[in-house]
């Protein structure tokens, strides 16, 4: 500790030219910033800005599904739809906003002057904006944009794509690029910039949920990068890794894709965990039941990513062992999930619950995530899977873990941390309207796709048989009520950045605990310039 | 506020579950099927369903409890509790006690689903842009499966019809009480065969053979569709499988061999004959809109990046020899497939004239079903 110390102690001696927060002004302040609330702010921007982008295409989906029949869009067009809400929403919204909370919020927590490699920082934000237009940029090629899923299965990703593949393939490069450089941020900085006497087991949920989603986000990353690589040398430079006539094999794509995309499942989640093992215990006024499981399930959640990737592929014919494998260990992940559960719920019980907006998003949370786990040990028996894959009962299930569950959480930290932020309470009407709106809208939005995958819709169709109009049509309506009431939201925040609304004391919240509630609302440009004790 | 916020929650929720509870059961829940693998599967999915309310009843509730009871407003003071061993080392160990009750009935019939030994009669499914073809391994039967829901109903020129976008030309027949097992493959992408009333739904890899099994008790009509995202027709891929008596099979399978070798003998026929223009125009242009209209689209314009314009286009409009090449034989390394076991000879001149002669390719040619034939042979 005593090394912390004094590599602290350093600009410690430069207090008052530190204090003067000379930071330019206008465009260059954003562009050339290396100050993690800044990044911080911008990452959460940038992905309430894709959120807003990718749920307009969802609209865009539920609008041609309101009716059987193709009434407004092209089947081409209604795929390309699908890819995009899929890439956007995962790439560009549910990432870039636990990034930017990790920018904003583990320095403080932590008691860290900002994060431990800050030019870094900058320009693993600012490479992101660059992936999105060339991404978007497809749309006016000819053949349009990306049409194969976000799961870019091949070959209809290889041969059978338009070029729009490539300019995917470099966009997916740059995603995991800033990605891999966010995470190496956060672990350096929460291994080495802790303030003294907080050692691991004295760090806040959050910080430990981001400490082990950065390691998922290395491990997984690369697997990425190397499977969009082999789809670019198929398509253009003569390769075979899927194409069985040059010896290759289709589903060594989906093995690939899916030893990234399970673990990344985890990653778009265990931050959330984070958030909420935060708020439960402020507004229930009692600590957190736990902590220590908290961590360890954490950890097995985590480690066990790595061993369910086949439960997506259970129809694609692999050996019966491997499927029993598959299943046993995607039904052991029910386990450490459950744990924590049962722990949000015993620190709500005999606590002092008061209900303010981070509070209900949470508790939505944990109700809505209950659901989407629940359906998720569904899917992980493999014989019910073979009704269930590639239906609205799957589209249901991963709507409500990352909608309900990620997005909800994102959605209460920024209610929790605005105060924080802008130095100002947020709108209280609106934000309850806001989550009620939202609650009862996402609810008539995802609930139904159940009914409707399990009486045999697959998904990712433009047009359905007549049996399944009537629930189609209660979805999309539910669809626009969550799309619009998300309008709510932006209004709260941008009430707040203009900082009309009541001024924030330090610790807004009663039963509040960490660092961050230490420091004055607003937070100061510069926190931490000398670590406090802890 | 409040009061109106709840009213408003419980008149969605009452509007939400009227519709929900006016619909038909089949409607909201898994089917039963027609075989004793499908039902197998419907008890685990109930099993697995009712022991995930238990839970979600259970967790909810206590929450619930907690929430109403133990609120600030009504004075309480927060306990002070974080940790409890022994309450921590239950709700670790019984659900992995539940979960093993799950996982035992799950792997019997999961065992059972992938024996695919000893069966009676195979059929070779081959999934292909946007149609499925089905081939009979112990009989001298084959032919293609097309979406036979017309373009006017999906558009809505037409009203649509009760098995709407579930309905094919020619549906797969199949014997009840037999084990048929099914040989899944695919010529392009990777297509998914899937019949929820079987509990069958395996993917055609292309390259690869995937191996499903169904034995049917009673007689009936069963509808499905392709199951994994194959470009863009991949929502208009139906799978209708028709189960017949043995008896009614065998009468079945038999005139479906003799349909075949009149089919032959009238190709040959065929060959020495010509055809006038008008005919081929006629026959070529149903052709066209069942067989290339779904890449090309119906005016021949294709999609601009995607699928090329055969109107205006150099092979059509000179090439001559290429265009039969390219239906023919189809193009390596791209979404164009042979066309030579799924067309006659005569329907592929008939198709080549038509787009040689339409949408302003005014090349006059007329192409007979001979010249394909010596096209096929000037190739071997």
């Amino acid at each position: 500790m005593s090394t912390i110390t004094d590599t602290h102690s350093a600009p410690a001696a430069h207090d008052d030219h530190d204090h003067h927060d000379h930071k330019p002004t206008g465009i260059k302040r954003w562009l050339f910033t290396t100050n993690h609330k800044d990044i911080g702010t911008m990452y959460l921007w940038f992905s309430f800005a894709m959120f807003l982008l990718g749920g307009s295409m969802a609209l865009m989906i539920r609008a041609e599904l309101f009716q059987p029949g193709m009434q407004i869009i092209d089947p081409h067009f209604f795929n390309q739809m699908t890819t995009m809400h899929g890439v956007i929403m995962v790439f560009g919204a549910v990432m870039p906003a636990f990034v930017g909370l990790a920018n904003w919020m583990i320095p403080m927590m932590i008691g860290a002057p900002d994060m431990a490699l800050p030019r870094m920082n900058n320009w693993s934000f600012w490479i992101l904006p660059f992936a999105f237009l060339i991404l978007l940029s497809t749309f006016f090629m000819p053949g349009g944009a990306p049409a194969f899923g976000w799961t870019f299965y091949a070959p209809l990703s290889t041969t059978y794509s338009t070029d729009s593949t490539a300019l995917f393939v470099f966009a997916m490069h740059i995603m995991g690029m800033s990605s891999i450089m966010g995470a190496i941020n956060v672990i350096v900085t929460i291994m080495n910039m802790r303030a003294p006497g907080m050692n691991y087991m004295k760090m806040p949920l959050f910080v430990w949920t981001w400490f082990i989603t950065a390691f998922l986000l290395i491990a997984v990353m690369p697997v990425l990068a190397g499977v969009v690589t082999m789809v670019l040398t198929d398509k253009y430079f003569g390769t075979s890794f899927f194409d069985a006539a040059g010896g290759g094999d289709p589903v060594l794509f989906q093995h690939l894709f899916w030893f990234f995309g399970h673990p990344e499942v985890y990653i778009m989640i265990l931050p959330s965990f984070g958030i909420v093992s935060a708020i439960i215990p402020a507004f229930a006024r009692k600590p957190l039941f736990g902590y220590a499981s908290m961590v360890y399930a954490t950890s097995a959640i985590a480690g066990l990513s790595f061993l369910v990737w086949a439960h997506h592929m259970f129809t694609t014919g692999m050996p019966t062992f491997a499927s029993l494998f598959f299943m046993y260990m995607t039904m052991l992940i029910a386990v450490p999930t459950g744990v924590k559960i049962f722990n949000w719920v015993t620190t709500m019980w005999r606590g002092a619950m008061t209900f303010e907006t981070p509070m209900l998003f949470s508790i939505a949370f944990v109700v809505l995530f209950t659901i989407g786990g629940l359906s998720g040990v569904m899917l992980a028996i493999t014989p019910v899977d073979y009704q269930y894959h590639d239906t609205y009962f799957v589209v249901a299930h991963f709507h409500y873990v990352l909608v309900s569950g990620a997005v909800f959480s994102i959605l209460a930290a920024a209610y929790y941390w605005l105060p924080k932020w802008s130095g100002v309470m947020y709108d209280d009407f609106l934000s309850k309207m806001h989550f009620w709106c939202s609650l009862i809208s996402v609810n008539i939005l995802f609930f139904p796709m159940h009914f409707v995958g399990l009486a045999g819709m697959p998904r990712r169709i433009p047009d359905y048989a007549l049996q399944f109009a009537d629930i189609n049509a209660i979805v999309s309506v539910g669809g626009f009520l969550f799309g619009f009431s998300q309008l709510i939201f932006l209004a709260v925040v941008v009430k707040c950045a203009l900082k009309k609304g009541e001024p924030a004391p330090a610790k807004p919240w009663e039963g509040a605990e960490g660092l961050e509630w230490t420091v004055p609302s607003p937070a100061p440009y510069h926190t931490f310039d000398v670590p406090p004790k802890v | 506020m409040k009061v109106r916020l709840t009213s408003l929650l419980v008149g969605a929720i009452a509007l939400f579950t009227a519709t929900i509870a006016s619909a038909q059961p089949s409607q909201l829940n898994l089917t039963r099927g027609a075989t004793d693998i499908s039902r197998q599967v419907y008890d685990l999915h109930m099993l697995v369903f009712y022991i995930c309310v238990a839970i979600g009843v259970v967790v909810f509730s206590v929450m619930f409890i907690s929430i109403v009871l133990h609120r600030k407003s009504r004075g309480v003071k927060p306990a002070k509790f974080h940790d409890n061993v022994k309450v921590e080392i239950a709700w670790t160990v019984i659900p992995f006690l539940i979960l093993i009750g799950m996982a035992v009935p799950a792997t019997i019939t999961l065992i059972k689903m992938d024996d695919t030994s000893e069966s009676d009669l195979s059929v070779l499914i081959t999934g292909s842009q946007w149609r499925w073809h089905y081939s009979y391994l112990d009989y001298d039967v084959e032919y293609l499966s097309n979406l036979a829901t017309p373009r006017e109903q999906i558009y809505g020129r037409l009203p649509r019809t009760e098995n709407y976008l579930l309905e094919v030309d020619r549906p797969l027949v199949i014997p009840t009480g037999k084990k048929v097992r099914f040989l899944i493959t695919s010529d392009d992408v990777i297509h998914s065969w899937w019949v929820p009333e079987f509990a069958v739904k395996k993917d055609a890899n292309p390259g690869y053979i995937n191996e499903a099994w169904t034995r049917v008790d009673e007689p009936g009509i069963f509808r499905g569709q392709c199951a994994e995202l194959c470009g863009r027709d991949h929502g208009f891929m139906p799978i209708v499988v028709i189960a017949k008596e043995p008896a009614d099979f065998e009468e079945w399978i038999r005139g479906e061999e003799q349909r075949l070798a009149d089919r032959r003998a009238e190709e040959e026929r065929l060959l020495s004959m010509e055809m006038d223009k008008d005919e081929l125009m006629r026959i070529g242009q149903q052709v066209h809109l069942s067989q290339c209209a779904a890449c090309h689209q119906p005016n021949g314009q294709g999609i601009p990046g995607v699928f090329p314009a055969v109107a205006g286009s150099d092979v059509a409009l000179n090439d001559r020899a290429r265009h039969i090449e390219v239906i023919v034989n189809g193009v390596a390394g791209s979404a164009m497939q042979s066309f030579r076991n799924n067309l006659s000879m005569s329907e592929i001149a008939a198709v080549v004239t038509y787009q040689r002669n339409a949408w302003g390719n005014d090349t006059g040619d007329v192409v007979q079903a001979a010249d394909i034939h010596n096209h096929i042979q000037g190739n071997q």
